[in-house]
């Protein structure tokens, strides 16, 4: 039991004893012994007697997390036990009596990470906030922390000051009950102040602060928090051996999960000092106060600054502007901001394609004719699912189970499983593809936003939209698996709808897909590497695009095909080791869905697993229980563990930084999440494996190529935005006085201005151009993007080739003139040519159009059917062309100055050293000569008959009669409508058959028929008249 | 007395006129419809009554009310013995005053439409003739069309003043709605024509093995409102929540299921809360739309 108090390092490294190690892993199965109650009931029987402190306010609330990382209405509390639970430092006993210490075991500061699954601790945790005075003598005489005691409520411990007031006391102030009363009291009125509304007043804790009760009271405004200082920090050299221990563990990969190393060390840096040891504590500890934390996090921020720099720009900036990062080291905090600078950063529907969905795509009429209908149902699920699936009380099953298996048996019916399997999957990626925001699920509102607001400002929008729907609350950077967004939606229908025959034929196409997108062909730059992405002209920027939406495309499949295989054994407790043993007897036997070994094994050889790693590690995500115990799966997460510790950062020889570091970053995860078998990552290495995984055959292949940006590493793992929400949570509570760095968000609604119609035009036609490819063959946008880059491309490469060249020439013409003139100032000549070549190339986009459209309009013709529709080909002429255009114009004003300027340096030193869619108009029908087609409509005529005739026949009231001269009216109408074809169209039967009735009502004669039309007899009068007789 | 409108105010082609009807007021023509009968009096009446609509609408909104009533009380009118004691009715009363409107009393008095009160009696009629052989559809619709083919020339001429006389039901009415659902057809491929739209028909797409096809396929798609517009399907009626919730389940869904986005016209107007769909890809429109953004040709917008 002792164990836990003893000198481990948050790092679970190899040597951590087994016990230790057995122990947290029982914990995450969600057992109810935790480290922390064990190190309670420890220190009750040592320490009796001894008071707790109530530490932060952390045992305030027990609330567990949701099982899927959801965060609780109180935020997320990470209780429940977990690794970075155990106590850190306390190596040595004694401490200085009034040191500041920081409790480990304070789950506010130092929450178990990855926690999330684990139920509540067995203590209830009370909630009080009403302070109750005890005795007089405990502020002055006994600290009230110490470094190791829990939070937790002892039971040992006289009655305890309650947790609320504790947390606001610090060691190093000894305030009496009654200051604190009355600090709390000031705080009460200042926020009463500051909100104007009386409605506010009410609550102690209100609005203003939310966030920071989000995450407990650690954050809190506390003018008594020790202000950490270099110049405080005790052990100096035993705390810089330490972290380039630890350091040494992270650079080693000798950590399962790098990031969760890296989030530890900003929970040191944000940690407030509270604790207080006891006076005569026997341990001393290296951690134990926050001078010597943020000096401990700083050294290895230091050490591992490379790491850190990759880190998204909000997160650096947040980082360099943290104070303690200043005070202890400028020179860090300097780096910081320069990595900063360097940092860069509607239900749409699967169309029906003749080629595959028409009747000769079928067995059957029946079978055609049945899918025709579960095409519409299914819609009809994905509407009915939109609209309500976030209403309270909602269920899948509930509401849609029973249809669902009807429309699946009817499938079953027809055999028509493979047809709707196909659609299931492509309106899968579709809706589900992109970057979905963790634990969020609308990404649905980005038309109309984007209508409103413009493209570039919508990334902006989605951000503050992040940061508004999200909770601030930290879910850790581990969280498990989930379905995030509409991907729920597959989920529950697959679940629902339980068909196998529809899960295989998924599974069938899901396999075939992954392993088509897995062989991918991606170019890297044709050029010499040497000159970088200069050289690239786009290309490889392209390529990068193609690899994410491959990427993500893989991933999502991946987890979904993970899903169907592993649903049939999932269980939600891990079964016993009696059934496990016979399970894994039973299920070595059959052969597994995907040969992931065999992909893996092969992606190493081809040097591909930039691609490959990251969609296994999503489809062994879903692993069930017992899945990871199986010989095969054992096998396939033991190559991933020799992959990851293969995978240093920045020392790959060839491998690009931002690949390793997705690569760390997910495989870091699946080790992490809860249904990885942890002795896993000890058990010793296979030789073989490791000796197989050097037999590298390719010299060349993916992992070579810059393929990972920002974006790409972020969407697919959206928890390294946990150490944004750590450090802001920080910010939020500990710099107001400072002037805050927390950004205040006042909603206020817009009102549509004029540009924004300009700008709903520029998206209408952006949309228009979606449209337009959605219902064409998938070929006709692949050929349009296709040419549209390459001609871009030519056309950037054609510009440089001829203009720039042509303007260099020109400066040094100008350059070799002037410097013959007498009072030349070389340097005041070179940057007045040198800007006059940069005005001049600005005339490259005028070129640019011109090369475009001269060129791309062509090229597409030539790649598209010669069946192609006129308006079709038109319309992808003029695409292409914008495209093309657009990709070199934008290319070209982002570097044409850049480029000129490289240019020009050199020639200097040289120098001083010596479409409308066209339409198929029909021809018009023939009409009588002078025929404008201005006729009355056959309708009205006839209901003009009609009406006529009513009254003839009767009965009629006296009134209703009609005249001679309105019956020749009449007639005259129903001759200029016979006589324009075009209205008449095919209904003339029609009228022949109503004028007939007139005849035989003795209205008309026969021959005034005859005299007033001469026009009839032009139609088939008599036959029609015959079909009457 | 001028029944006979005036020759201009129908020419095709004409812009059409903005239908606005929102659920009250077409709560308001179904309550005044419940009591009318299918005559030209009676449109008359809705006339009058809501003079801000156009006819057309008016008796196309009265149409529907009115199929809807027929399709409630047609299982008490069509019982054996309720279309045996009709006819026996009518016999009768035939002896005594035969000059007399007789079926379209009937029809009045048992609220029915005459043209479907006159298709029971000459079944009836054709029944009592031969009565071993049941009457064909055929040589029923015949008669119902051209009355003087049936033998009992009393009855016919009472036939022919129910199918005159009905505006809701009968083969003349048949005839024009037909002619009515073409012409518009017809209209909106000129209106595209007009705009140089190039388009596919629904025969050409049949003809692609298409399952579902609407009236129009645009080739190159466009805006409407905002709206992208994929196929565009032309109703010929008033869209009422009962006809719009129909097409919506047989065809609108089935359509945006397929080619994504589209446009549905009803020329006679519709409930204008029924335009909800719009932002999942049905928007509905009374008239032929003035407001269509096209995709731009050529490079003219290239910077952004």
């Amino acid at each position: 039991q002792t164990l836990t108090h003893g000198p481990t390092t948050p790092a679970k490294t190899p040597s951590t004893s087994r016990s230790v190690r057995t122990q947290d892993f029982s914990d995450r199965r969600g057992n109810k012994s935790t480290p922390i109650q064990t190190s309670r009931s420890a220190k009750a029987q040592q320490h009796r007697g001894r008071r707790r402190s109530g530490g932060f306010g952390g045992c305030a609330s027990g609330r567990q997390t949701g099982p899927r990382g959801a965060v609780s209405e109180e935020g997320v509390r990470w209780d429940g036990g977990g690794r970075r639970s155990r106590g850190v430092g306390r190596i040595e006993p004694v401490s200085p009596p009034t040191q500041v210490q920081l409790n480990f075991n304070n789950l506010e500061d130092f929450p178990p990470v990855g926690a999330a699954q684990s139920p509540p601790v067995a203590t209830k945790p009370s909630r009080r906030i009403n302070p109750t005075p005890v005795s007089a003598e405990r502020p002055n005489s006994k600290p009230k922390s110490c470094f190791i005691s829990t939070p937790l409520s002892l039971p040992a411990s006289p009655p305890a000051l309650p947790e609320s007031a504790g947390a606001k006391l610090t060691a190093g102030s000894p305030h009496s009950l009654q200051e604190e009363r009355e600090l709390l009291r000031k705080e009460r009125s200042k926020l009463a102040q500051q909100t104007s509304s009386p409605l506010k007043t009410t609550p102690v804790i209100c609005t203003p602060t939310k966030t920071v009760h989000r995450q407990g009271s650690k954050v809190t405004p506390d003018p008594q928090s020790p202000c950490p200082d270099p110049n405080k920090v005790t052990q100096k050299s035993e705390l810089d051996l330490l972290a380039e221990l630890y350091c040494t563990c992270i650079s080693e990969n000798l950590v399962p999960c790098v990031f969760l190393e890296l989030f530890f060390v900003l929970q040191l840096l944000t940690s407030h000092g509270v604790s207080v040891s006891e006076s005569g504590e026997e341990a001393i500890t290296y951690l134990g106060n926050v001078h010597n934390c943020v000096y401990f996090s700083v050294r290895v921020l230091e050490n591992q600054f490379e790491l850190v720099s990759h880190l998204d720009k909000c997160t650096l900036r947040l980082l360099s502007e943290n104070e303690r990062v200043g005070t202890f080291s400028s020179s860090l905090k300097d780096h910081l901001a320069q990595a900063q600078e360097n940092c860069t950063a509607k239900v749409s529907i699967i169309p029906f394609q003749p080629a595959t969905d028409n009747r000769s795509n079928f067995s059957s009429d029946r079978a055609f004719h049945t899918f025709k209908k579960q095409r519409d149902v299914f819609y009809g699920f994905l509407r009915e699912w939109e609209d309500s699936h976030k209403e309270p009380g909602w269920d899948f099953e509930a509401a849609l189970g029973s249809r669902v298996r009807m429309m699946v048996s009817q499938l079953t019916a027809a055999g028509s499983h493979s047809h709707f399997a196909r659609l299931f999957q492509k309106q899968l990626i579709q809706m589900c593809k992109g970057p979905c925001v963790l634990g969020s699920s609308s990404d649905a509102p980005d038309a109309d936003l984007l209508g409103m607001l413009g493209a570039d400002s919508l990334g902006r929008l989605k951000r503050l939209q992040q940061r508004l729907v999200q909770p601030q609350g930290l879910i850790g950077p581990c969280p498990p698996p989930s379905f995030p967004g509409h991907q729920e939606f597959f989920k529950c229908f697959l679940q629902t709808a339980s068909c196998c025959q529809l899960n295989q034929h998924l599974k069938d196409g899901l396999c075939q897909q992954l392993l088509k997108l897995d062989e991918v062909s991606i170019l890297g730059p044709d050029a010499s590497p040497a000159r970088g992405e200069e050289t690239g002209d786009g290309d490889m920027e392209q390529q990068v695009r193609r690899f994410s939406s491959v990427l993500l495309t893989a991933r999502l499949l991946a987890k979904f095909l993970g899903f169907i295989s592993f649903l049939p054994y999932q269980t939600s407790e891990l079964p016993s080791r009696d059934i496990q043993d016979t399970a894994i007897t039973l299920r070595s036997k059959s052969s597994p869905v995907l040969d992931v070994c065999a992909v893996l094994r092969s992606s190493v050889h081809r040097r591909r697993t930039i691609l490959t790693v990251p969609w296994i590690v999503e489809f062994l995500s879903m692993l069930d229980h017992i899945g990871p115990l199986l010989p095969f799966y054992r096998t396939a997460l033991c190559l991933l563990l020799q992959i990851y510790k293969r995978m240093l950062l920045g020392r790959g020889g060839e491998l690009c930084y931002m690949n390793q570091l997705l690569m760390v970053a997910v495989l870091g995860w699946l080790f992490q999440i809860p249904i990885f078998p942890e002795d896993l990552f000890f058990s010793t290495d296979p030789k073989e494996e490791v000796k197989e995984l050097e037999n590298i055959t390719s010299s060349q292949g993916l992992d070579t190529l810059p393929l990972v940006d920002q974006q790409l590493l972020y969407t697919c793992c959206p928890y390294l935005g946990e150490f944004r929400k750590l450090l802001a949570a920080f910010v939020a509570g500990s710099t107001s006085k400072s002037g805050g760095l927390i950004r205040k968000i006042t909603p206020t609604s817009a009102e549509l201005r004029g540009p924004s119609t300009s700008r709903s035009q520029q998206k209408l036609q952006v949309d228009l151009e979606q449209a337009f490819f959605h219902n064409q063959p998938p070929s006709l946008r692949r050929t349009v993007e296709f040419v549209a880059e390459r001609v871009g491309s030519n056309c950037v490469k054609h510009i440089k080739a001829t203009l720039v060249l042509e303007l260099v020439k020109g400066g040094e013409k100008t350059l070799r003139d002037s410097l013959g003139l007498e009072g030349v100032n070389t340097a005041k000549l070179n940057d007045s040519i040198c800007a006059q070549l940069c005005d001049a190339g600005m005339q490259a986009l005028e070129t640019a159009t011109r090369f475009c459209s001269e060129n791309a309009p062509g090229a597409v013709r030539v790649l598209l059917p010669l069946e192609t529709s006129p308006s079709v080909l038109t319309t992808a002429e003029s695409i292409t062309t914008r495209l093309a255009t657009e990709k070199a114009c934008s290319w070209l004003s982002a570097n044409i100055t850049t480029l000129l300027k490289r240019e020009w340096k050199s020639a200097f030193g040289r120098v001083m050293k010596s479409v409308p869619s066209s339409v198929r108009l029909s021809a018009g029908s023939s009409c009588v000569s002078d025929c404008t087609h201005k006729v009355p409509l056959g309708s009205e005529v006839m209901i003009e008959i009609k009406e006529v005739l009513s009254v003839a026949v009767g009965p009629r009231s006296e009134e209703e009669a009609y005249t001679v001269h309105q019956i020749e009216s009449l007639l005259d109408r129903v001759g200029q409508t016979l006589g324009c074809r075009k209205v008449i169209g095919t209904p003339s039967t029609d009228y022949l058959f109503l004028i007939r009735q007139l005849i035989e009502r003795g209205l008309l004669g026969e021959e005034e028929v005859g005299t007033n039309w001469p026009k009839l007899s032009a139609l088939s009068w008599p036959e029609v008249i015959a079909s009457y007789i | 007395m001028d029944r006979v409108r005036d020759s201009s105010a129908s020419v095709a082609g004409e812009a059409v006129e903005l239908v606005r009807v929102c659920r009250a007021e077409y709560r308001a023509i179904g309550r005044l419809t419940e009591r009318l009968r299918p005559t030209r009096q009676s449109i008359r009446t809705l006339q009058t009554q809501f003079p801000h609509l156009p006819p057309s609408t008016l008796l196309s909104i009265f149409s529907q009310e009115y199929q809807k009533r027929m399709k409630r009380s047609m299982v008490r009118h069509h019982a054996p013995d309720v279309v045996k004691e009709y006819y026996q009715r009518y016999r009768s009363e035939a002896k005594t005053r035969p000059a007399a409107p007789l079926l379209l009393e009937l029809a009045n008095q048992v609220d029915l439409s005459p043209a479907l009160l006159a298709r029971l009696i000459v079944e009836c009629f054709l029944e009592e003739r031969q009565a071993s052989v049941a009457a064909s559809r055929h040589v029923l619709n015949n008669m119902l069309r051209e009355p003087y083919l049936i033998p009992d020339l009393l009855l016919a001429k009472h036939v022919e003043q129910c199918t005159v006389n009905d505006c809701c039901y009968g083969p003349l009415v048949d005839c024009i709605k037909h002619a009515i659902g073409l012409e518009h057809e017809d209209l909106l491929r000129d209106k595209l024509r007009e705009r140089n739209l190039s388009f596919l028909d629904e025969n050409q797409l049949r003809s692609k093995g298409y399952d579902k096809t609407p009236d129009i396929i645009l080739e190159v798609p466009i805006a409407v409102d905002g709206h992208i517009v994929h196929w565009i399907e032309s109703k010929a009626s008033f869209g009422d929540d009962h006809s719009h919730h129909t097409y919506l389940n047989e065809q609108f869904w089935s359509y945006c299921n397929r080619f994504g986005p589209g446009l549905v016209i009803y020329w006679y107007g519709f409930i204008s809360e029924l335009d909800c769909q719009r932002d999942r890809g049905i928007l509905l429109r009374d008239g032929f739309p003035s407001d269509i953004v096209t995709l731009c040709q050529g490079p003219a917008r290239s910077r952004v």
